[in-house]
C-alpha cells in the first residue's frame, strides 16, 4: 500500500511539521516525524478502522497459502488434470489476494554459525538522513558536448588562429638595439599591463604605487567571493558589486591608456596626436 | 573475371577496420567506421578522448551562448597551448647568455629573426599571442565576475584564477626580458625597480629577482628558467586544478 495513502491526521501533521522544522530538524527528518506522528493520532482516534481492516489482511493470507499448492502444481507437465483444476483456483483466488502478498513460509533452516564467530554481529547500522551527502542537482536543460559546445570550441580557436596568423604576417614584434645598462632610452616604460602601476607611480610614493597597492589589487580580488556574500547572479540584484568592480576595472584601464599613449620623453603628458606615441608591445 | 582497383572509399573503409586503427581510436570516435550521430555515439565521442573528457559528456544549453562566457576561458588555454609550441620551437635557437661583448641572446635573436626558417613568424606569434592571453585572460575574470561566477560553490575556483592571472602575468613578464634588447632591459628594470620598496625585505627581494642588484646576465638566465620551466609547471598544476574544480563544483555557472 503507498504510504500516500495511509490515513493521516492533518492537524497533527502540520503542528508536528512546524515544530520540527522550528528546532531547526532536517526537512525530510521533519517530514517523516510529523508523518509518523499523525498517523498514530488517526489510528488513536479511529480505533474502528483498524479492527475492519484486520479481518481483510487475515482472508489475504488465507488466500496466499490456498494460491500456492495450484501454482506449483500448474508448471507439471505430465498433471494434465491438475491443470484445469489448478487455473481455476487462481482464477478464483485472484481477485481477492491481489492487494496483499505475502513472504513465504519460514523453512527452519537457520545456517549454523561459523566456528569462531562473535556471538553478536550487527547487520544493519542506522544512518541518519543528515550523514548522507545528498547530491542535488537539476536536471535541467542539457544539451551534448559533442557536436554543440566542441563546434563551438573549434570555431573560436580557428577565428583566433586564423587572426593571430594574420597579424604575425604582417606585423613584425620589436627587436631594439642591444642592450646597454649605460643608456637609458626615454621614455622608459614597463610593459603595458604594468602601466597602470608606473602611472601610479607619479601620484604616490614607490612604497604605495609598487607595493601596497598591487599587493592589495591581488588580496582583494582573491577575497571578493568571501566578501560578495549576496547569493544571487541576476545582475539586477548585484548593483552595488557590478558598479564597484566596473569603476575599479574602468579605473585600472584608464590608467594603463594614459601610461600607454599620454606619456612621452621624461614620462610627461603629451597628446598622442600631436606629440605621437611612444607606446611599444 | 576482372580485377578492379578498389575505390577509395572501399580502401577508407578497409583501414578504419584494421586492427592498428581501432586500437588507436577507441569507440564513439568520429575516425572509427560506425560512427553514428545517436546520443551514445556522442557521449563516447566526449569521453573516449583525451582532450575532450575534460568536458563533461552534456553541458547547460545556456552555457553554449556566445555571449555567456565569449569563449574567454578556453581561448586563454588555446593560447597557452599555443605559446608552449612556439616557445618551444624558438627554444631551439635561444642561449640565455648576456655576458658582456658577446651578448649571445641578442645575437640569437637576430639569427630567428633573419635566418631560421619561420623563425620571425614564430616570433611574433609567441610575442602577440603573449600580450593577447594577458588580454584575453584578464577579460575572463571580468566576465566570471559579471555572471557572478564565483559565488558558491565556486569560490576557491575563482582564488585559483586570480593565482593564474599573477602567473600569466609573471611568465609574460619574465619572458619580456629574453630578447635583451634595450627595450627588455628597461622595461624589466622600471618595473623591477618597485621590488626595491618592497618592506623590510627590499634588498633580498631585487637579489632574489634579479641576481645582483641590476638586470644583468645573471638575470636573463634567472628569468629564462622562471619563463621556460618554472612558471609554466606551476601553471600547468593550477590549470588542472582549475578546470577539475569547473567539473566538480557543478560545470559551467549560471543561468543568470
Amino acid at each position: 500500500m503507498a504510504r500516500e495513502d495511509t490515513p493521516l491526521d492533518q492537524e497533527v501533521f502540520d503542528r508536528v511539521l512546524k515544530e520540527q522544522l522550528d528546532a531547526g530538524t532536517d526537512k525530510r527528518v521533519a517530514e517523516g516525524r510529523a508523518r509518523s506522528a499523525a498517523v498514530r493520532a488517526y489510528k488513536a482516534a479511529h480505533p474502528e478502522e483498524e479492527a475492519a481492516a484486520a479481518p481483510v489482511a487475515a482472508a489475504g493470507d488465507g488466500d496466499g497459502q490456498a494460491q500456492a499448492p495450484a501454482a506449483a502444481a500448474a508448471p507439471a507437465p505430465a498433471a494434465a488434470a491438475a491443470a484445469p483444476a489448478g487455473q481455476a483456483a487462481m482464477v478464483a483466488a485472484a481477485p481477492a489476494s491481489a492487494p496483499t502478498r505475502t513472504a513465504p513460509l519460514p523453512t527452519g533452516n537457520i545456517p549454523t554459525p561459523k566456528k569462531g564467530a562473535p556471538d553478536k554481529h550487527r547487520l544493519l547500522a542506522l544512518v541518519p538522513p543528515e550523514g548522507i551527502q545528498r547530491v542535488e542537482r537539476e536536471q535541467g536543460d542539457r544539451v551534448n558536448v559533442w557536436p554543440h559546445l566542441l563546434i563551438e570550441e573549434f570555431v573560436a580557436m580557428f577565428v583566433l588562429s586564423v587572426g593571430l596568423v594574420v597579424f604575425s604576417t604582417f606585423l613584425n614584434a620589436p627587436l631594439r638595439e642591444l642592450a646597454n645598462p649605460n643608456l637609458t632610452p626615454n621614455p622608459s616604460k614597463a610593459p603595458w599591463y604594468f602601466l597602470g602601476l608606473q602611472e601610479l607611480l607619479r601620484y604616490f610614493h614607490p612604497m604605495v604605487a609598487g607595493i601596497s597597492i598591487p599587493t592589495f589589487i591581488l588580496v582583494g580580488l582573491a577575497a571578493v567571493p568571501f566578501v560578495d556574500r549576496n547569493p544571487s547572479v541576476r545582475p539586477g540584484d548585484r548593483k552595488v558589486a557590478i558598479t564597484l568592480f566596473t569603476m575599479m576595472f574602468m579605473f585600472g584601464a584608464t590608467l594603463t591608456i594614459i601610461g600607454s599613449f599620454f606619456r612621452g620623453p621624461g614620462y610627461n603628458w603629451i597628446w598622442p596626436w600631436a606629440q605621437g606615441v611612444f607606446f611599444e608591445l | 573475371m576482372k580485377l578492379r582497383p578498389p575505390s577509395p572509399s572501399q580502401v577508407g573503409d578497409r583501414i578504419r577496420e584494421t586492427e592498428v586503427w581501432k586500437s588507436i581510436f577507441r569507440p564513439g570516435s568520429i575516425f572509427r567506421r560506425g560512427y553514428k550521430d545517436t546520443s551514445r555515439d556522442r557521449a563516447l565521442a566526449t569521453m573516449n578522448n583525451v582532450l575532450y573528457h575534460l568536458h563533461p559528456v552534456k553541458v547547460k544549453r545556456h552555457g553554449l551562448k556566445l555571449t555567456y562566457t565569449f569563449c574567454l576561458g578556453g581561448l586563454s588555454f588555446f593560447l597557452f597551448i599555443l605559446l608552449t609550441v612556439t616557445g618551444i620551437f624558438l627554444m631551439f635557437f635561444y642561449r640565455p647568455m648576456a655576458d658582456i661583448g658577446g651578448a649571445q641572446a641578442y645575437a640569437d635573436m637576430q639569427n630567428i629573426r633573419t635566418s631560421v626558417f619561420f623563425g620571425d613568424f614564430v616570433r611574433n606569434l609567441h610575442r602577440w599571442g603573449a600580450h593577447l592571453m594577458v588580454f584575453s585572460v584578464t577579460l575572463h575574470m571580468a566576465r566570471v565576475f559579471y555572471t557572478g561566477a564565483y559565488k558558491p560553490p565556486r569560490e576557491f575556483n575563482w582564488v585559483v584564477g586570480v593565482i593564474l592571472l599573477f602567473l600569466t602575468l609573471g611568465l609574460s613578464f619574465t619572458g619580456y626580458l629574453l630578447p635583451w634588447d634595450q627595450l627588455a632591459i628597461w622595461a624589466v628594470t622600471v618595473g623591477t625597480s618597485l621590488a626595491g620598496y618592497s618592506p623590510f625585505i627590499a634588498k633580498q627581494m631585487n637579489f632574489l629577482l634579479l641576481g645582483g642588484v641590476v638586470v644583468g646576465p645573471e638575470t636573463l638566465l634567472r628569468w629564462y628558467v622562471l619563463h621556460v620551466l618554472a612558471l609554466p609547471f606551476v601553471l600547468v598544476l593550477f590549470l588542472a586544478v582549475h578546470f577539475w574544480r569547473i567539473r566538480k563544483d557543478g560545470g559551467i555557472s549560471g543561468p543568470l
